[in-house]
């Protein structure tokens, strides 16, 4: 079965997703990581597609990213940012995403500053969504590509202990890369000031530190997470100083950690502290590996989404499963779509996406009716 | 009457000239420790005329409600409304308030003073009043800022308002941050016995955030109002109560420190009252996963332990009264990202059903729901309602407790639709509202 | 169910294809295989060794994945798993034998010629294929073929190698005829 069934034809995020579909899309990019090595640089996969980079936060590096990687699979990719958009004159989310599904796109790849905007767009459009990151919420495609930069390196992710370093609560790569690393068998560790590592990761099974060379200590990957000025103002540290006093990671630090240790940073780096220039530039860092793995994981995910002739795998699903009755089937697709899609379920979803815009909404809170009502 | 429709809404400005009998209802009056199968009759007046032993009454030319079968309590006393008018009438009028009201059972609601303009001189209160008489269905009490403008300054002019005729005063929406308007708030309110309704939050805890904090936040990536938010500020309250005199009711209770802190000041013989809301007592912070917006309000779902807590506080009496805080957006405020939807979500229609619930879970026995619904609320506000006792206003609500239905969210009387729970199946529905012995709503079952 | 090649059957054809290669091409200078993914991979190999083993020099192989390049996706039913394309060497001015296990409609080999223009440009390019069932959609033909088959539309050609399946041979089934 296609993984753009399975995963319901979006990437919200990667809670729930399984680790055979994880599996599918990193295989995809490792296949297509050597089309960026030819002269001619594109495959005709998605020729006659259009994918729209609908990217109402600032983010040139993933935006490019996106671009490349549907440029090079012959889509046509359109690209909305927010200055300049009508959505910087007033308009609402949801206009946007009407008008835009009104050009009839193939997918649309969404950043944006709120958490949920991804899912929302997912509700009124029926093209597939990827979601670029949203808010402090998912950012699945920068997690995935870390983890295929981890499996690259050390040929399996299965037991492999991963220290997460930093402003875990704003991080939405923190969050897509704990739930990706837990699904495919790693062991997750994760270090900052309790003010940005609230007790409540515990929910997902991992170990909170808050000395970073406890946290470091065996470690095969050490991930660090990009520290915003922002945060100082909010006090959840008295100063970059004074954070990079206890979470900057040196080389004594980097010596507890396994000898074979490679280092991942989301890029950009503020040298000095979240990391020191001589571990950024050393021998474990994959920084560079992580860039260019970007493309190809995102071309994988496109085409996982997007597959030709999509049409054809959905009428045929319809078929096989039956008159799927509009609210029950809508009620499928939002209860789905973030928890855990069984395959089954799964199908019904790519039916319930093709049904068009109507009353999904609606089908929210039904789904919330039949889990809390009397 | 005619009854061509299958639910009728009856214009105030008939006067009914006839007695009316309330046949073989079980009348369960918690402010008289009353409950029984009884005939209950209504005089001319519109006032209570007498109980007597179900199927005793003389009908003669009396309007006659044959309620067997059904509960025929003292008409719901809602403390807590945002009516929207003046200012807002794109999301409800006073007109379409109490309609929504009395279909939902409210005979007697109080309306926050969050309108535009602001509810802070004799004028607008006033002016609420009388297009609430023009509307005629349920009986509207305004409630006064306490702060100019809402801005949490300068005093509002109580005492103008109160002879306006005001029940009490809060700037809900926003709290009163500073410590020292809230103290001679409390002080001076005392000349005229107005009850404080504090919304507790605490800006700083609370800035930017959209949902409760805890385990959902956190895996939603929405910024989280701790419990610590509404906790500090009512400990602050009940301190500055010790110290100043006066009444404070603490609105919308809504996790278990605070209900902790009010029942320990209860037992300390503070005058402290406290509401708690349906959505609080029915649904926890799970119901924002996928973004619901209709389940962003202030304060947050709570956590599950946070809604056995406000369950206990009811149940026990900590928590005086039940209020819906009906908030009414437009659909355009709620079909947006999260973090730019409105806080708050309708209630009226809602209440009775979502209390039955508890009833049936065994959290609080029928006349202490009636209790929290009617008689409390009206104890707090000073209102000559909230009881069947003879010589009393005739605010009267009969309902069936074990109708099944099912909540349509576009069907709601109210101008808006945001509601958390479109498509429930509900238990328990009006089907007769009194309001000073005029019938002023039916429901055909 | 029709075995139409038995193992040394599959052996002798395929050695026949490796000699009519080099007769044709005057040798293994600027000879290079690329194997269609999945089965055309193994089947280049042996073809590989077949040619070492006639001449002194083993020509340079190849694997193509075409999934990338097919118009006709939606047909396959879902979206088929992608393998990565390895051509270690430059494709400019070498004569490239496609090889693949079985020839029908002619649009895999469309798709390998795509692909293979955006790896440079071969001064030559040539087919060789162990089955040929007809049924041609495009203007192709091969160059090397171990067996032509006839074939329905709804008979199933299904080609086991040992380096998957481990035994060697060619066998049509008949449609709903459930195999194995």
């Amino acid at each position: 079965m296609a993984v753009s069934e399975r995963i319901n034809r979006h990437l919200l995020g990667l809670e729930g997703v399984s680790a055979d579909d994880i599996e599918v899309l990193l295989d995809t990019a490792e296949a297509l990581t050597e089309v960026s090595q030819r002269d001619v640089k594109k495959l005709p996969t998605l020729r006659g597609k259009t994918v729209v980079n609908l990217f109402l936060e600032n983010s040139t590096r993933t935006r490019t990213s996106f671009e490349i990687a549907a440029k090079r699979l012959s889509a046509d990719a359109v690209n909305i940012s927010a200055s300049g958009s009508s959505f910087s004159k007033g308009e609402t989310l949801e206009d946007t995403a009407r008008n835009l599904a009104a050009m009839s796109p193939d997918a649309i790849v969404v950043r944006h500053p709120y958490a949920g905007a991804a899912r929302f767009l997912a509700e009124v459009v029926s093209c597939s969504i990827v979601n670029a990151g949203d808010g402090a919420h998912e950012h699945p495609t920068q997690a995935l590509l870390d983890i295929l930069t981890i499996r690259q390196h050390k040929g399996r992710l299965d037991g492999l202990k991963v220290t997460i370093v930093g402003d875990l609560l704003h991080s939405r790569v923190a969050r897509s890369n704990l739930y990706g690393l837990k699904t495919m068998g790693a062991q997750v560790c994760l270090a900052g000031p309790p003010t940005l590592l609230p007790a409540e990761f515990e929910q997902y099974g991992v170990e909170l530190h808050y000395d970073l060379a406890e946290a470091v200590d065996g470690a095969d990957v050490i991930m660090m997470l990009r520290v915003q000025r922002e945060r100082q103002d909010g006090n959840y540290f008295p100063s970059l100083d004074e954070y990079a006093r206890y979470f900057c990671l040196d080389e004594d630090i980097v010596g507890r950690a396994k000898p074979d240790v490679i280092i991942l940073h989301p890029g950009p780096i503020n040298r000095g502290v979240e990391i020191s220039s001589t571990v950024a530039d050393g021998r474990y860092s994959v920084i560079m590996s992580q860039v260019a793995n970007g493309v190809a994981l995102r071309m994988a995910v496109l085409y996982q989404l997007i597959v030709p002739g999509a049409e054809g795998i959905r009428g045929s699903t319809l078929a096989a499963t039956g008159p799927a009755t509009g609210a029950a089937a809508t009620g499928v697709v939002v209860a789905d779509a973030t928890a855990a899609g069984a395959a089954a379920t799964g199908a019904v979803v790519a039916d319930a996406a093709a049904a068009g815009d109507g009353e999904k909404l609606g089908a929210a809170t039904v789904a919330m009716g039949g889990r809390d009502g009397s | 009457m005619s009854s061509d429709k299958s639910s009728r809404c009856e214009r105030g400005s008939e006067r009914s000239a006839r007695k009316t009998v309330i046949s073989k209802g079980r009348v369960v009056d918690p402010a008289s420790d009353f409950d029984e199968i009884a005939d209950l009759l209504v005089d001319e007046d519109g006032l209570i005329e007498a109980l007597l032993p179900g199927g005793s009454a003389e009908i003669g030319d009396a309007e006659f409600i044959d309620a067997a079968g059904q509960i025929v309590a003292p008409g719901f006393v809602d403390m807590h409304v945002h009516l929207r008018e003046p200012g807002q009438e794109y999301k409800e009028t006073i007109a379409s308030g109490a309609k929504s009201a009395v279909s939902g059972g409210v005979t007697s609601l109080a309306c926050m003073a969050n309108t535009d303009p602001v509810n802070d001189s004799a004028a607008v209160t006033r002016y609420i009043i009388e297009k609430a008489q023009e509307a005629g269905l349920a009986n509207v009490f305004p409630i006064g800022a306490v702060s100019v403008g809402l801005r949490g300054e300068r005093m509002a002019e109580f005492g103008e308002m109160y002879e306006a005729g005001i029940v009490a005063v809060s700037d809900d929406g926003m709290p009163v941050a500073d410590s020292a308007l809230m103290r001679r708030a409390l002080e001076y309110s005392r000349m005229f016995s107005l009850p404080i309704i504090a919304h507790e939050e605490d800006c700083g805890l609370c800035q930017g955030a959209v949902m409760n904090e805890g385990a959902t936040s956190l895996r939603l990536g929405l910024k989280g109002m701790p419990s610590a938010g509404e906790s500090v500020m009512v400990a602050r309250d009940i301190e500055l109560l010790r110290a100043a005199g006066g009444k404070l009711h603490i609105a919308h209770i809504s996790c278990a420190e605070a209900v902790e802190m009010v029942r320990v000041a209860k037992r300390q013989g503070l005058a402290v009252t406290a509401e708690a809301a349906p959505h609080h007592f029915t649904l926890d912070e799970r119901a924002v996963e996928g973004y619901n917006t209709n389940a962003k309000m202030k304060p947050p779902l709570r956590s599950p332990r946070d809604v056995e807590a406000v369950c206990e506080g009811l149940a026990d009496g900590t928590i005086d009264a039940i209020a819906t805080d009906h908030a009414p957006h437009h659909r355009d405020e709620k079909a947006c990202e999260f973090d730019c939807a409105a806080f708050g979500i309708v209630g009226l229609e809602t209440m009775l059903p979502l209390s039955l619930e508890l009833l049936r879970k065994g959290v609080f026995p029928l006349s202490r729901m009636i209790d929290a619904m009617s008689s409390a609320p009206a104890r707090i506000l000073g209102l000559d309602r909230g009881s069947l006792a003879v010589g009393r206003p005739a605010d009267i609500v009969v309902f069936d407790p074990d109708a099944e239905w099912t909540l349509i969210a576009s069907e709601l009387h109210s101008k808006s639709k945001n509601t958390p729970f479109d498509n429930w199946t509900m238990r328990g529905r009006v089907t007769r509202t009194l309001v000073g012995g005029r019938s002023v709503w039916e429901q055909q079952v | 169910m029709l075995e139409v090649l038995n193992a040394a059957q599959m052996r002798r054809a395929l050695t026949r294809i490796a000699h009519e290669i080099v007769e044709r091409n005057g040798g293994t200078e600027g000879l290079a295989l690329i194997g269609i993914r999945t089965q055309g991979v193994p089947l280049a190999e042996r073809i590989a060794d077949a040619i070492a083993s006639i001449e002194e020099q083993r020509p340079a192989v190849g694997a193509m994945d075409t999934t990338l390049y097919r118009d006709d996706g939606g047909r396959l039913g879902s979206a088929a798993r992608v393998e990565p394309t390895e051509i270690p060497f430059d494709i400019e001015g070498l004569t490239v034998v496609l090889v693949d296990d079985v020839l029908y409609t002619g649009r895999t080999i469309r798709c390998a010629l795509d692909a293979l223009v955006d790896f440079g440009r071969p001064a030559a390019v040539q087919l060789a294929v162990l089955v040929d069932r007809g049924h041609r959609e495009l203007p192709i033909r091969p160059d090397y073929v171990g067996k032509n088959v006839p074939t329905s539309r709804s008979q199933k050609v299904q080609v086991l190698l040992s380096e998957v399946d481990e035994v060697d041979a060619v066998r049509i089934e008949e449609a709903g005829d459930g195999g194995e």
